[in-house]
């Protein structure tokens, strides 16, 4: 389970976070938030990308700032931007470079990596270099690529910003589908109808913790 | 996009300029990005003399060559965009100044080999990252020589740097190699 | 050895054309000297040049122990292969040398830089050389560095996401893939906004 204890961060001088304090039982958790409200900070710190300079985060009993490499095995991490995670030339050899750590042989990692991809609507694209896939497509393969290591949680920060109408909503479905805890970083309100807890972040501070609806009213009004 | 003649012509001035400029800003962020741990070694190195030798096998000898030379150019002038944050005169006229004349050639030979040779498997990389290097010690050398008056002190003194610029000739054809894969069809070669 | 270091002294005021000369004639006449003394003497002149611009301390104390540390370097390996004496005469040449070039940079500001050579080379225009757009690439480098470097944070995050903080390709791939695409977007802005109608 994510916890935030206290948590609070400040770059140099500049303080984005403060006082959030939340456990995160639920499977489907999003943060919503105008830009620079911290939700991407507050993001980075369960997978210990930000070490925050307050309080702390937990993931499962483990302090993302002490424990990173464990922690980021069981919490993977999706950005709005694929090229970034994008490393491998194929699509097929970018799923399985997440098996390098692993003892299952080369044709082992290649034929988990192809089912995965066909699992997400990807079956055919094995060979097909990365970077010439669609952005759906480039999202859907970083996403498998993190679910290949079989992570408990998934953090994704926007990661439909780049894509169309009806790719967020098949991104979004795919994600609600998963059987991991889903943390989601987004600006697409209407996509959060079925998610279980939706949290309202405002310069820093928690402003509202409910289910999707009074949230997102909530939010509305704030951003007026 | 970054093809050198046939490509370049179509897309005009602009995208050339965009290239060059683009380039002159990576070759500048490799050095202000430290701690790239190559080879699973503890110590983290600044790459910042491997990216003429990445224009070169990305790029091509001619937007690379041009990328390097503004590149220099700028630091010259005074902007901050070699490691450690140096600028000005100052670099070119000490002792390893000629290392960074060298780059201009290092980006040449190095896109040249790649442009000559269509194929841009991981050998032809290689050949293309050894023989840029080379062009830069072939530059380097021969200054820091003049400057020592003994050119022996300089063959001994450059050797220091060897193993390390050896080891970024091969990451640069290994990345060089993985990214003609990635994007074939799009890059010099 | 870093940049441009705000001041009003003579050196400072001294126009940029006189300046690079000569500080050229310096660093270039050390090596016509071989008298390590006539170096030496030199060496002073430049340090003199330092009080007169009334550099930050700081600063100064930057410059010179890397300076020093070179100059050092240098004498060692000298004596050890070649003879004292040429130890001597290297290292204060480094020492001239680049403390005089490291002088001009530090009291000359890149715009006045850039303004000179647009100046000075205006007459290569002729040859197709287009001095007046030194400025206009100096600013546009500027601008691929600070979105290069978000980029490159960018991509050692995800790299640590994936649990290869310490792979070179999963940095320098999808960084140099990116590059290429900032690239790319840049050239359609630009020619959106004239750049290839230009003779
Ligand atoms: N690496 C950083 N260094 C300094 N300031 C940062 C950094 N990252 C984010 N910030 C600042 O922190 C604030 C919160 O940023 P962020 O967490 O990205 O918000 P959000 O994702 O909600 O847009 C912003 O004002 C942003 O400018
Ligand atoms: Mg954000």
């Amino acid at each position: 389970m994510i916890e935030f204890d206290g948590l609070g961060h400040s770059y140099g001088d500049r303080r984005v976070l403060s006082g959030v304090t939340l456990r995160l039982p639920e499977r489907r958790v999003a943060f919503v938030g105008a830009n620079g409200s911290g939700k991407s900070t507050l993001a980075r710190t369960i997978n210990g990308l930000v070490h925050p300079t307050e309080g702390r985060a937990l993931v499962d009993g483990l302090d993302p700032a002490r424990d990173g490499r464990a922690v980021r095995r069981r919490v993977g991490f999706v950005f709005s931007n694929p090229d970034s995670q994008i490393v491998m030339p194929t699509a097929g050899e970018d799923v399985a470079f997440s098996l390098r750590r692993t003892t299952l042989s080369k044709k082992e990692r290649a034929a988990r990596a192809a089912e995965l991809l066909a699992e997400f609507g990807l079956d055919g694209y094995a060979d097909h270099p990365a970077h010439y896939l669609s952005g759906g497509q480039k999202q859907l393969l970083a996403l498998c690529a993190m679910l290949v290591t079989e992570p408990d949680v998934l953090v994704c920060d926007e990661p439909t910003t780049l894509l169309d109408l009806r790719n967020k909503r098949q991104f979004v479905h795919r994600l609600e589908a998963l059987r991991q805890q889903v943390v989601l970083v987004t600006h697409d309100l209407d996509l959060l109808e079925r998610f279980d807890r939706v949290i309202v972040l405002d310069e820093g501070h928690v402003v509202a913790d409910d289910r999707p609806e009074p949230a997102l009213r909530h939010y509305r009004k704030l951003v007026g | 996009m970054t093809t050198e003649n046939s490509s370049e012509a179509k897309r005009g001035s602009a995208a050339a300029l965009a290239t060059t400029v683009v380039f002159a800003g990576f070759i500048a962020v490799l050095g202000v990005f430290p701690g790239l741990y190559v080879g699973g070694g503890s110590v983290p190195v600044v790459l910042q003399n491997a990216g003429p030798l990445l224009a070169g096998v990305v790029l091509g000898a001619r937007r690379a060559t041009a990328a390097v030379v503004l590149f220099l150019a700028l630091t010259a002038i005074g902007l901050p965009l070699l490691s450690g944050g140096r600028a000005g005169v100052a670099p070119f006229v000490g002792p390893s100044g000629g290392f960074l004349f060298g780059w201009i050639l290092s980006a040449l030979v190095a896109g040249a080999v790649v442009t000559r040779f269509k194929r841009t498997g991981l050998p032809v990389l290689l050949l293309a990252a050894a023989l840029g290097l080379l062009a830069d010690y072939a530059v380097g050398v021969p200054y820091l020589a003049f400057y020592l008056g003994d050119l022996r002190a300089a063959v001994v003194q450059s050797l220091v740097f060897l193993p390390g610029d050896v080891a970024k000739v091969l990451a640069v054809a290994l990345i060089a190699a993985v990214l003609h894969r990635a994007l074939p069809g799009r890059l010099a070669g | 050895m870093t940049g441009y270091q705000p001041g009003t002294s003579p050196l400072h005021r001294a126009p940029t054309g006189v300046k690079f000369v000569g500080m050229l004639v310096i660093a270039t006449g050390v090596f016509v000297l071989s008298a390590p003394t006539w170096v030496g003497g030199v060496c002073l002149l430049v340090l003199a040049g330092y009080a007169v611009a009334r550099l930050p301390l700081r600063y100064c104390w930057r410059v010179s122990r890397s300076l020093a540390l070179i100059a050092l370097l240098l004498f060692a390996v000298q004596w050890w292969l070649v003879s004292l004496d040429a130890a001597w005469l290297v290292s204060l040449r480094l020492v001239a040398a680049v403390g005089v070039a490291n002088l001009f940079t530090a009291t000359t500001r890149v715009d006045d830089v850039v303004s000179s050579i647009e100046r000075a080379a205006a007459p290569l225009r002729r040859f197709g050389v287009r001095p007046d757009r030194l400025g206009l690439l100096a600013g546009l480098t500027m601008q691929a560095v600070s979105t290069l470097s978000l980029i490159a944070g960018q991509v050692r995050e995800a790299a640590k996401a994936r649990g290869a903080d310490r792979s070179v390709i999963a940095f320098a791939v999808p960084f140099l893939v990116r590059t290429l695409r900032h690239a790319d977007d840049l050239g359609e802005a630009l020619a959106a906004r004239g750049e290839d109608d230009r003779a």
